[in-house]
């Protein structure tokens, strides 16, 4: 018994030695065309030996491992979390409102430039992670090439702005309807494909824009990209150091008020335009969700033939939630051009499309809490862990296999608006 | 009119080149979808991986003075089989297994986290940079028109038409005649019954995954030696194409994915030669939206029966 309990453990642990040692253990390095191979560093091979030692005695003590989990998960967890009951909670406006008070005052609590970039980011991957959720989480269509509408919404304010010198409040909406045009044209014909035909054509899609950023050189600035793109102003005044866009007549908000310019303050002012934008965004997706057009997205999701045959027309529901997460993607997409100042295909490459809809997907797919805290998570620890660079995407890319593997319901499962009769939840 | 004849051939060449990879790999992502309904996303690494591999074992031939090409293309071949079968198979145990249950979104976000893993897990293991080395097997044969212009065939290229071509025969064989091809055939019709049956279902998606990788191990280290340069970045792309090439073929239909890799490398090295090079992309992604709106079950698939 204890013997068979060693060997099954030994399996898997020699299978990574295998695996591990001929890619981490050999390095390659090519002299005058011919190949050379020597054995890796030692700390290397350590690491093999180490990780392999670590995933028998993983295997050895597995289910006393899964023991002490699922006591934990009874007794700790059950006491205190589901005491507390998240539903009631969030019923309760003052937790609203102290949610947003906190959300404004939190530049003023954060030191420095770097985390309100940071927090600028989750703000806009927040964005498009509704957006994207109308698609995925409630329509149940799979789109693969999201950072396809992204790009074209950036894009689109950003040459407005660089040939005919458009600011951003009259661009904005421009870029709302291109992406929403584009996700319009790609939809037509496309919706009638199911699963993932619809999946790799959205990818192609995405692809297809990329490449066109890419090699219409004249207009697109091909991969250098656009600069000097104009930052938002603030009814009318500007809020860079010195005067840009009116150079004349403009005023920036630091003279209007009487502040010294102080690169925080502009941070703090995006920040602000940034929140503002997202609950923009959460207000319009939560009425969407929940008017006739909304409960339709979700009866497709769950039943196609079923929601034909009560009559109601699935091309115009489909395109209507592809166009709405593209007309956001559109609206992240004009701010951030704007707020980076200057952009490039590189921003909009598939990478990014798997990592919004891993939000969607982590957060739970159709919950709209969910996908706030899962883009906070995905968007905020890699940047925190810039200094562990080398090695903050492979342990991304595990974390998102092990989250699927430990929570594949998402943080927060969605549930629909519903009412308790006779005082029962029907959950 | 020769001449646009031989340059139409050149470009042939180098279409079925490409296009037997495409095949090779595609081949990967329509049975496993085929039988258990997931993109494997994860697959392009595995060729890449394999094509590492077998570069690790040239580079370990030569020092030990070997120098026949044809010993050290077969030698890297072997191993790179090997090794990359036990990472499908394992890749399938530790990712998809664990998720197969839940909603097919899941599985498609844990085979993005393992393909981001991976190709970071090389870009640590070995150098972010490309690695090069000489052509193994150099030499073509080449025919002149009247005019002085040439259609060249290389000797590597005709190998992996070869090499191509016999794993497709080995391969349909499998599947037609052997019992496990025939438990495969049965799982991928339907699993729960051919479990009742006695099949056992978890044998044959390792299987699956195991001859996915196998077959992206040989178009690894086929393409990596015959282009000579292969980095940690390359299995992304390679790996979209060939599901685009699953796609267009029918996804789930064998046949259709050998298809549709051919179409699609015809497709594109036509497009390079006549159009523009930089836009091949975007004519093979156009392709397969024109074909799936005339065919919106790939060339070769089953129309599926929407059943209530």
């Amino acid at each position: 018994m204890k013997m068979n309990r060693i060997l099954s453990s030994l399996v898997p642990s020699l299978v990574f030695v295998f695996l591990a040692f001929p890619l981490l253990g050999i390095d390659m390095s090519p002299k005058d065309l011919k190949l050379t191979i020597s054995l890796a560093p030692s700390n290397s091979l350590t690491f093999i030996l180490v990780a392999g030692i670590a995933i028998f005695l993983f295997q050895y003590f597995r289910f006393s491992l899964m023991n002490t989990a699922e006591f934990v998960k009874t007794t700790v967890l059950s006491s205190s979390v589901k005491n507390i009951e998240l539903d009631k909670l969030l019923a309760n406006y003052w937790v609203w409102a102290a949610f947003l008070v906190i959300l404004f005052t939190w530049p003023l609590l954060l030191g420095s430039s770097t985390s309100l970039d940071i927090s600028i980011k989750v703000l806009i991957y927040v964005m498009l992670g509704l957006g994207l959720n109308v698609v995925v989480g409630l329509a149940g269509l799979l789109d693969l090439g999201y950072v396809g509408f992204y790009a074209v919404g950036a894009y689109c304010y950003a040459m407005l702005n660089f040939y005919f010198d458009i600011g951003f409040w009259v661009a904005l909406p421009v870029s709302v309807a291109a992406a929403a045009t584009a996700g319009f044209l790609l939809g037509f014909p496309v919706l009638r494909l199911r699963g993932d035909y619809l999946a790799i054509v959205t990818l192609g899609f995405g692809e297809i824009i990329r490449i066109l950023l890419n090699n219409l050189s004249s207009i697109t600035g091909g991969p250098n990209g656009i600069n000097g793109i104009d930052k938002p102003t603030i009814f009318g005044l500007e809020i860079t150091k010195r005067l840009k866009i009116d150079k004349e007549h403009g005023q920036t908000i630091y003279d209007y008020f009487g502040f010294d310019y102080d690169r925080m303050y502009m941070m703090m002012v995006i920040y602000f335009l940034a929140l503002i934008m997202v609950l923009f965004c959460l207000f319009v997706i939560n009425r969407l969700q929940r008017m006739p057009i909304g409960r339709a997205w979700e009866a497709l999701r769950e039943d196609e033939i079923a929601c034909r045959s009560l009559g109601i027309n699935r091309t115009a529901v489909k395109l209507s939630a592809f166009t709405i997460g593209a007309s956001t993607a559109g609206f992240a997409g004009a701010f951030f051009a704007s707020y980076q100042g200057s952009i490039s295909p590189e921003s909009f490459i598939f990478f990014e499309s798997a990592i919004i809809l891993a939000i969607v997907v982590l957060g739970g797919m159709g919950s709209q809490l969910g996908v706030i805290l899962a883009a906070i998570v995905l968007t905020a620890l890699p940047e925190m862990a810039r200094e562990f660079n080398d090695y903050r995407m492979l342990v991304f890319g595990a974390l998102m296999v092990l989250m699927m593997i430990w929570r594949p319901q998402g943080f927060i499962q969605m549930k629909r608006p519903s009412i308790d009769l006779n005082g029962e939840s029907k959950a | 009119m020769i001449e646009q004849a031989y340059l139409f051939l050149d470009h042939m060449f180098n279409g079925l080149t490409v296009g037997s990879a495409y095949a090779l790999i595609a081949i990967g992502y329509t049975m496993v979808y085929g039988i258990i309904g997931m993109i494997n996303f994860a697959h392009g690494e595995v060729y890449m991986m394999s094509a590492y591999i077998g570069f690790l074992v040239i580079g370990g031939m030569t020092m030990l003075g070997i120098d026949s090409s044809i010993i050290l293309l077969a030698g890297a071949m072997l191993v790179s089989i090997i090794i990359s079968s036990v990472y499908g198979f394992s890749i399938e145990r530790v990712a998809y297994r664990p998720v197969r249950r839940q909603n097919r979104l899941i599985a498609l976000i844990s085979a993005i986290g393992m393909s981001i893993f991976l190709q970071n897990y090389i870009l640590l293991g070995q150098s972010s940079r490309n690695i090069s080395m000489q052509p193994l097997v150099s030499g073509n044969w080449s025919m002149m028109s009247p005019g002085g212009f040439e259609a060249s065939l290389s000797y590597m290229q005709a190998a992996i038409w070869v090499v191509t071509l016999v794993a497709m025969i080995g391969l349909t064989l499998f599947v037609s005649r052997t019992r496990l091809g025939r438990a495969c055939r049965a799982t991928s019709e339907d699993m729960t019954m051919a479990s009742l049956l006695g099949i056992n279902t978890n044998n044959v998606i390792s299987i699956t995954f195991i001859i996915g990788a196998s077959m992206a191990a040989i178009a690894g280290v086929m393409l990596g030696t015959y282009y000579g340069d292969i980095s940690p970045f390359m299995g992304f792309i390679m790996g979209l194409k060939a599901f685009t090439a699953a796609v267009l073929g029918g996804i789930g239909s064998i046949p259709g994915a050998m298809l549709g890799g051919i179409v699609l490398g015809m497709t594109e090295a036509m497009a390079a030669g006549y159009f523009s090079a930089e836009y091949k992309d975007v004519v093979s992604f156009g392709l397969l939206i024109l074909v799936l709106l005339f065919r919106p079950y790939g060339l070769l698939g089953k129309p599926e029966v929407e059943k209530v």
